[in-house]
């Protein structure tokens, strides 16, 4: 094996800058070899694991199929039919919409007003960064956990209200079919506004300190340098964040499933949950996949659409500054 | 000039495929073959904690002993992940389990449709006879498919402190007399009954139990065998939990309630004596004592002491039969490809001696009537002597019903629950999930 290597070498050295063309295509055999050698592994693990589910999924989606025995009983799209007549979905599907749209509205202007603060030279920065971030650390099924026996009738949280004088507030929190979705949407929050912060903090650090010294010598206030300065050039970290926060909401499940199960009475039905209530606990494995294809295809559509009209701005800056 | 290379990427072709190839070889198993007639049975349960975990690992190591060509591989999984996961995807790929829980009803007709279990009517005749009529649950169309270990009913566990409290001088036995009983502790400012509604099928049990009280034997039988809820009666049932509900005999935010998860769940309720009553199957008392030690700081897992039981009581003026009882239990059964030594092992995990061990272990009531005396805990003794005293057992309903009906069925009436939906609904569902099947 070593001779024919060394054989292999010399033969491109010698015979190299005499006949450059076949030297061309031994090279690109060569990191044809070397391209796919290496993403190999890769792409068969990435097809074996993603791929080839996807396309199941799609495929067991046009059969009537409980996950035992062969697939039979084809059915054509009346999964599909039967998933978007079914309201219980269709409060889904609205569930999913009005959480990507509160998080963008509520979650977005928080993110950045708390960033820009803690941008500012502060005492114990460093441990309020770090605070602000502990809950996104935290799995989402033990903060579900915790949320949950806090949350309780008559637990910790109605006892800091009563404590504080706002018993009057009190809640059945997370059995109220009409005050879930808003507890849910507030322990999300909670949990995912230190990312948010993060990343925004992470982008001002890129907004360079010539410009505000500039803005300030020429008389622009605190207020006037956020606006015009800091917050255009943050464009980019808020539409990556944005385009994240859109695709976590679309596809929440963990949250909902560990904190409310998706109840009571469907009040907080997602998707995800909803796949996971019929495909799997009523075994309608076929009926499940036609609803996870609908979850990918709507999750594809927005991804898609991102990219092309908000995203591509900042891909076409980036490869232009790399080149 | 280049082979070297061809052959290098050949190579790492072939070590990924290799690799590959590896993963999808771990999913397959069950050896069961072999020229010199040693057979290895691969045996999945539910029991992740002692006593019944031990019970099993001795059975097995009995089963090796009387059988020196057998090795029995036994393993303990949490109950969803292996019912919902592990052995569809096991029975699916046609290897990896051989002994497997089976939970009767709905699932193993689905399993018996589809080829995967072993008829074994003729092979533990013997058995069968002796365990009688609880094995129905596990046959389809007559057939034996699977043999059932333990087999308990529910009812109301009440705390017998608090009814006494409440001026309540004995337990309920018709609706009435639970009505007024709701009345009696609300107005000693004691909530009546603690329900685990965020969890589905603990709400959903109210309904099944108005139904068994509604609903003729025949008819209930009927609508297991041919899923058909065309009967007024199952309407009835949910007219009647309407009545009940708007009683308002549950405790405060029941929606979101756990049935089993720490001191704020309905059993913890129950168990801290924050609720008088709750309706559940036999396993109660042990997860009330698990509640005990891990959340109050009881020294060990001991059920309170205050425990009454009694069976859902008969509504006077249905086909209903007033005795009747819900109930449900633990089996196993054997898939197609199993050796045939699986089938000795099944009988004799329901040989006497195993059954009384089971029995004396206070883990649930055993199906052997012989075995039956050997249960020495107090609480399973008064569940027992409800199974004992019971004309006609019917399986829970979701279990029964399977899970794509049984599903439909348990939203419905947790919608009722919370105030949504009809008695009809609920029956539309069921008839329009039975529809999907």
């Amino acid at each position: 094996m070593s001779t024919s290597t060394i054989t292999a070498g010399s033969a491109v050295s010698t015979a190299g800058p005499a006949r450059p063309r076949p030297r061309k295509r031994r090279f690109d055999i060569r990191s044809f070899a070397m391209v796919w050698g290496f993403a190999a592994p890769a792409l068969i693990v990435y097809v074996t694991f993603v791929i080839v589910p996807v396309g199941l999924a799609a495929v067991y989606s046009f059969f009537n199929w409980n996950g035992l025995g062969p697939l039979e009983r084809f059915i054509g799209i009346d999964n599909y039919v039967r998933a978007l007549s079914d309201p219980t979905f269709l409060k889904a599907i609205g569930n999913n919409l009005a959480i990507v749209l509160l998080s963008l509205l509520i979650q977005g202007p928080v993110a950045i007003g708390v960033a820009l603060l803690l941008n500012r030279p502060l005492r114990g920065r460093t441990l309020i960064r770090t605070l602000i971030f502990v809950p996104y650390v935290l799995s989402e099924v033990v903060a579900a956990l915790a949320f949950k026996l806090i949350l309780q009738p008559s637990g910790p949280f109605d006892a800091l209200l009563a404590s504080v004088g706002l018993g009057g507030l009190k809640q059945l929190w997370l059995a109220d079919q009409n005050v879930v979705f808003w507890t849910l949407f507030f322990v999300l929050s909670w949990k995912y506004l230190g990312f948010a912060i993060l990343l925004m903090l992470a982008g001002l650090q890129g907004v360079p300190d010539e410009l505000f010294e500039a803005a300030a010598i020429d008389g622009a206030s605190w207020w006037q340098i956020q606006r015009h300065i800091t917050i255009p050039l943050l464009g980019p970290t808020i539409r990556i964040w944005a385009f994240l926060s859109m695709i976590g909401s679309l596809q929440l499940f963990d949250m909902v499933w560990v904190l409310t199960g998706g109840g009571p009475v469907n009040a907080t039905v997602t998707m995800a949950t909803y796949m996971m209530q019929y495909g799997f606990q009523r075994g309608q494995l076929g009926f499940g996949s036609a609803v996870a294809v609908i979850l990918f295809l709507i999750s594809l559509v927005f991804a898609l659409l991102y990219q092309r009209h908000v995203l591509r701005r900042d891909f076409e800056g980036a490869v232009g500054r790399g080149a | 000039m280049n082979k070297a290379r061809i052959t290098r990427v050949g190579a790492v072709a072939a070590a990924t495929a290799l690799a590959i190839g590896g993963l999808t070889a771990c999913s397959t198993g069950g050896d069961n073959g072999g020229g010199d007639g040693k057979v290895t049975i691969t045996w999945w349960h539910n029991a992740t904690s002692d006593p019944l975990k031990g019970i099993w690992e001795d059975v097995a190591k009995e089963f090796e002993k009387d059988h020196p060509n057998v090795t029995v591989k036994v393993e303990g999984y949490q109950n969803e992940e292996l019912q919902r996961t592990l052995i569809p995807n096991a029975l699916r790929s046609g290897s990896g389990v051989d002994l497997f829980q089976a939970w009767g009803g709905g699932e193993i007709k689905d399993q018996v449709a589809a080829g995967y279990v072993q008829d074994i009517s003729d092979s533990a005749k013997g058995t069968i006879d002796a365990i009688g009529p609880v094995v129905s649950g596990w046959q389809v169309d007559g057939k034996t498919y699977g043999l059932p270990f333990q087999f308990g009913i529910e009812g109301f566990w009440y705390n017998k402190d608090l009814f006494a409290q409440a001026g309540i001088e004995n337990p309920p036995t018709t609706l009435d007399e639970l009505n007024d009983a709701v009345d009696k502790l609300k107005a000693a400012g004691i909530t009546p009954i603690a329900v685990g509604a965020g969890d589905k099928w603990p709400a959903a049990h109210y309904w099944y139990n108005f139904a068994l009280k509604s609903c003729s034997p025949d008819v209930l039988k009927k609508a297991q065998s041919q899923l058909d809820f065309s009967d007024p009666c199952f309407v009835k049932a949910g007219e009647l939990l309407q009545e009940f509900i708007a009683t308002n005999p549950f405790q405060e935010g029941f929606l979101a309630t756990s049935a089993q998860q720490g001191a704020g769940s309905s059993a913890g309720m129950l168990a801290t004596g924050k609720a008088a009553m709750e309706l559940m199957g036999h396993w109660n008392p042990g997860v009330m004592g698990g509640i005990l030690k891990d959340d109050t700081g009881q020294a060990d897992a001991t059920p309170p002491s205050f425990l009454g039981w009694f069976n859902f009581p008969g509504i006077p003026g249905t086909d209903g039969d007033p005795t009747a009882a819900l109930g449900g239990g633990d089996g196993f059964a054997c898939a197609t490809w199993a050796p045939k030594e699986c089938v000795e092992l099944l009988e004799y995990i329901d040989s006497e001696s195993v059954q009384k061990r089971f029995a004396e272990s206070g883990a649930g009531i055993p199906v052997l009537p012989a075995a039956q005396s050997a249960v020495t805990d107090p609480n399973l003794q008064q569940v027992l002597k409800g199974l004992q005293a019971a004309s006609y057992v019917q399986l829970w309903l979701d279990t029964a019903y399977g899970t794509t009906v049984g599903g439909a069925m348990n939203d419905g009436i947790v919608a009722l629950f919370g105030g949504q939906g009809s008695p009809e609904d609920i029956v539309k569902g069921m008839q329009d999930a039975a529809a999907t099947l």
